[in-house]
């Protein structure tokens, strides 16, 4: 007979451990003590959030401890022109952390799949015109390539760079918007290219790559990628970038002309984007505007902007006009270029009233 | 999502990406390593499709479980001598975490792959996740366990501790210098392929047997990310192998990862599973059997080992090395009997040792007793204020301990020492491999060849010579370490929170001078200095009085 071996497990013992169980010195004190909350009340995304990445201005007494064989380690200051007397105020008004960044992102890609499966069932693409194919095929192909490249090679670039938890994180948020929606794009374009349409799934590379309208807003995000200020990568992304050539597609163009060419998935997916912008503007907005209203540096941030925007605002125009010719593609061309530009001028005009920045003199070149 | 449509969704995004004509990525990050014959290797396969909605769920179950735990009144049955020992993780653990977030664009800008360029940005997410998700754990202890205080200065508690400062590098040693060596072999190929079994599997275990299921919950599920991101390594780790140029840079960050983290992580998860537990079955494994499964067999026989085959030479001596200090030297007990020697300037209570104790560590580590058991006892007499001072300040036979200049954790194993002058400083290190971190690693050349991207060893590294010559009182009302009313340690050498009577204030610790061994070392003389070290390291085997 095999003797059976004794089950052996810890024993389960009752403590008294809860809160409240015994009061003595800060047996009360429930709350993070060592930051002010922005209001009375911390938030949670406060609380997972700052000073977690130290800082040797605030708690941190040894200093960074490890360094660059070129220069000082950690998150150093001097890593943008840009300066702040408390880079520490910046708090993301999105309050993104864990939970936040999954049930948001999970409930946009319910919405994708839910958008793409009904297509497909009801034979959505069958109906499109061979325009709007060709303008699908070769313009949201094109701009998938643009949405990758500053997902991998601007924002998540940028969030190993920001002196504060806030801010990386903010960026690091925006970067998971900008690969899940390229992604989208590129699966959305593998599902045209499966159903049984004319749709060339493969052309958008060689749009991206050489067509001639594009090229110039590749030259941008390629420029984008090459820049080493974190600061002025942020601006010249989501300020001017995104304003001039982002919106001007996506908003401008794609979400309102989509429907007319009977085109209702698009600007499903489309607009999970816009909606993206729309939330990674907002931190934007909020950090630019804390740098312009900063007490101490606030006219030397207006004056190095003005500098940035004198770069990126020619650049960003050229882009735009060099797309001019795909407005003209769509079977529906139920909106010029003159009035999307206007359009996004005009948007673009307001977000740098917002940051309190002069208009640049080349947008109305 | 199907395997193949899966696998068909992940060649549509490779098409993603392009080879850029205008301008090319600015290297922010420099590496010393080459890429230029590298094999382009594929990572584990992720879209954000399936990704977000997986994580989601992951997500769902973790916060259920706490919204249980806290229905079902777990804290009634929670050791207060285990979760006082989270103060100290989980004021650690999220920099880690969000550095290794911060790490992922500096292999981004190294590697030249694509598609691992995809690998690495998803695992950017998941770090973001990790380090929130454990800030929010961390939040539920202080709001729910008996004594929240610790909890609720973590952030700053872990900027000015010296435990912190150990564990900071950590995190730091992921995202500084050579953009290889940190977010890819110290990160990487040995952090997360290696140490993160001891991390977020043994130490949760343990943590269950004390009456805390959530930290299991919690850390399962980051660590159910983990395989990912171990695959982003090995890819990279493969295309470094291709060139041979690579070769001794990679011997070197083999060395000096695998020490630091054996150095870091085995001291501070060795401690909180050992001296952190109530657990004394005799068939509960202790921290070095579980070593010896998770790291030793798990790592160096089916990870490291077959990385021979590709030439390398990886470091056997100091897998041995990190076996015998954890067996034979005591490395873990020696670090516990530090922290409970500091137990003024922590912000976490350290329980005393009992009989039971006692017995179970001289059954697993024979010879304990003799060792550590009289200091043990003499922390026992000491717990409480009144007639006598912090142990550290009363005769007990322990002499407080060399910094090691590199990984921080004091030179405990003394006969080990290694003294040397190094840019003009008399600096102590726990072991020949740390100094010659120091002096030979961590410099602008290594063997002979130029090295301009690797790392420097920087800051205050001995936390001591920020309050040498200073009362320990005011060095801990400096640091915060004091509750509410004023006057009350956080930190105390025991578990009563009943009687205010048995809680050390700022009075009890007055009127004992702190000083800092490394600015003593360099006020000696030579001869002073050498009579000194030889003390010091005859000092190793002497049993506590």
């Amino acid at each position: 007979m095999t003797e059976t071996k004794q089950r052996s497990f810890p024993k389960i013992e009752f403590t008294d451990s809860e809160a409240g169980a015994l009061e003595f010195p800060s047996s009360q004190s429930r709350s993070y003590n060592y930051y002010k909350p922005a209001k009375l009340r911390a938030t949670m995304y406060e609380d997972v959030t700052v000073d977690v990445q130290p800082d040797p201005d605030r708690h941190l007494s040894q200093g960074w401890i490890y360094g660059f064989g070129n220069g000082p380690g950690g998150y150093p200051k001097e890593w943008t022109a840009a300066k702040s007397s408390n880079w520490h105020a910046f708090l993301d008004p999105n309050e993104e952390w864990n939970q936040t960044i999954y049930r948001n992102n999970s409930a946009v890609v319910r919405q994708v799949d839910l958008s793409l499966q009904n297509a497909k069932r009801a034979r959505a693409y069958d109906a499109w015109n061979p325009a709007w194919l060709k303008f699908v095929e070769r313009n949201l192909g094109a701009w998938m390539h643009a949405e990758n490249g500053l997902a991998l090679h601007v924002f998540t670039s940028i969030q190993r760079s920001g002196p504060t938890n806030m801010i990386n994180t903010a960026v690091a948020v925006n970067a998971a918007h900008k690969m899940r929606f390229a992604q989208d794009l590129a699966l959305f374009n593998l599902d045209l290219s499966e159903a049984d349409v004319p749709f060339d799934g493969s052309a958008h590379k060689e749009v991206w790559q050489s067509a001639p309208e594009w090229q110039p807003t590749r030259e941008v995000v390629e420029r984008l990628t090459a820049v080493g200020d974190w600061c002025e990568l942020l601006f010249a992304t989501n300020v001017v970038f995104e304003q001039l050539v982002g919106s001007l597609f996506r908003t401008e163009l794609v979400m309102q002309i989509a429907a007319r060419n009977g085109d209702y998935v698009t600007p499903t997916i489309v607009g999970t984007g816009e909606h993206d912008y729309d939330r990674d503007l907002a931190y934007t907005r909020n950090l630019f505007r804390l740098l312009t209203r900063d007490s101490e540096y606030g006219e030397s941030n207006k004056a190095l902007f003005g500098e940035w925007l004198a770069l990126w605002v020619p650049r960003c125009l050229d882009a735009a006009h060099a797309l001019q010719p795909i407005w003209s593609q769509p079977a529906d061309k139920s909106v010029t270029f003159a009035d999307s530009l206007d359009a996004a001028k005009q948007k673009f005009r307001s977000l740098l009233e917002d940051l309190g920045l002069d208009t640049p003199k080349e947008l109305d070149q | 999502m199907s395997r193949q449509s899966l696998t068909k969704a992940h060649a549509k995004i490779t098409e993603l990406s392009w080879e850029p004509t205008f301008a090319t990525p600015a290297t922010r990050f420099g590496t010393d390593y080459t890429f230029e014959k590298a094999p382009k290797k594929d990572p584990l396969k992720q879209i954000m499709r399936s990704y977000f909605p997986m994580e989601e769920e992951k997500d769902n179950r973790v916060y259920g479980a706490m919204d249980g735990a806290i229905r079902g009144n777990m804290f009634r049955q929670v050791q207060q001598r285990w979760l006082e020992w989270q103060k100290l993780f989980l004021s650690i653990i999220p920099f880690p975490e969000i550095s290794a977030a911060r790490a992922m664009p500096m292999a981004i800008d190294a590697v030249p792959n694509p598609e691992i360029h995809n690998g690495l940005a998803v695992q950017m997410i998941d770090e973001v996740r990790h380090s929130t998700i454990q800030m929010n754990l961390k939040k539920l202890y202080m709001n729910n366990y008996i004594d929240p205080a610790g909890f609720d200065m973590t952030e700053k508690a872990f900027a000015n501790n010296y435990a912190g400062t150990i564990g900071r590098q950590f995190g730091e040693g992921f995202i500084t210098g050579d953009a290889i060596t940190a977010a890819n072999i110290y990160l990487t190929v040995v952090a997360e392929t290696a140490f993160t079994n001891t991390l977020f599997v043994a130490m949760p275990d343990e943590a269950a047997a004390n009456g805390d299921y959530l930290l299991p919950t919690v850390f399962h599920s980051v660590q159910s990310d983990e395989s990912r991101h171990i695959s982003n390594g090995y890819s990279i780790l493969l295309m470094a192998l291709a060139d041979e140029r690579n070769r001794p840079l990679l011997e070197r960050d083999l060395r000096y990862a695998w020490w630091n983290n054996h150095c870091v992580v085995d001291a501070a998860i060795g401690t909180f599973i050992e001296y952190g537990t109530k657990d004394r079955r005799k068939d509960r494994e202790s921290y070095a059997e579980m070593w010896r499964r998770w790291i030793y067999d798990d790592y160096y026989r089916s990870y490291l080992l077959p990385l021979e085959k590709y030439g390398l030479t990886i470091p056997h001596d100091l897998v041995e090395e990190a076996w015998k200090r954890i067996v034979d030297k005591g490395y873990v007990h020696e670090v516990a009997r530090f922290f409970a020697t500091g137990w003024p300037v922590n912000y976490w209570r350290i329980d005393a040792m009992t009989d039971k104790d006692f017995e179970w560590f001289e059954d697993k580590y024979p010879g304990w007793y003799s060792k550590y058991g009289k200091w043990w006892e003499n922390y026992n007499r000491l717990a409480y204020p009144g007639k006598n001072k912090p142990i550290a300040f009363e005769e007990v036979g322990y002499q407080y301990p060399h910094r090691c200049w590199t990984c921080m954790v004091p030179c405990l194993i003394r006969e080990d020492m290694v003294t040397e002058k190094v840019d003009d400083q008399w600096r102590t290190y726990c072991s020949e491999t740390c100094y010659w971190t120091d002096a030979v690693a961590f410099r602008s050349e290594y063997d002979g060849r130029p090295t301009p991207n690797m790392g420097r060893l920087t800051g205050f590294r001995e936390w001591e010579t920020l309050h040498h010559n200073k009362d320990l009182a005011d060095i801990v009302q400096d640091l915060g370490y004091v509750r509410d009313d004023g006057k009350t340690l956080i930190g105390q050498p025991h578990l009563d929170l009943d009687d205010p009577k048995k809680m050390w204030t700022l009075d009890d610790v007055r009127g004992n001078t702190f000083m800092s061994p490394n600015v003593l070392l360099n006020q000696m003389s030579d001869a002073e200095r050498e009579a000194h070290v030889a003390a010091y390291k005859a000092n190793g085997t002497r049993p506590a009085a």
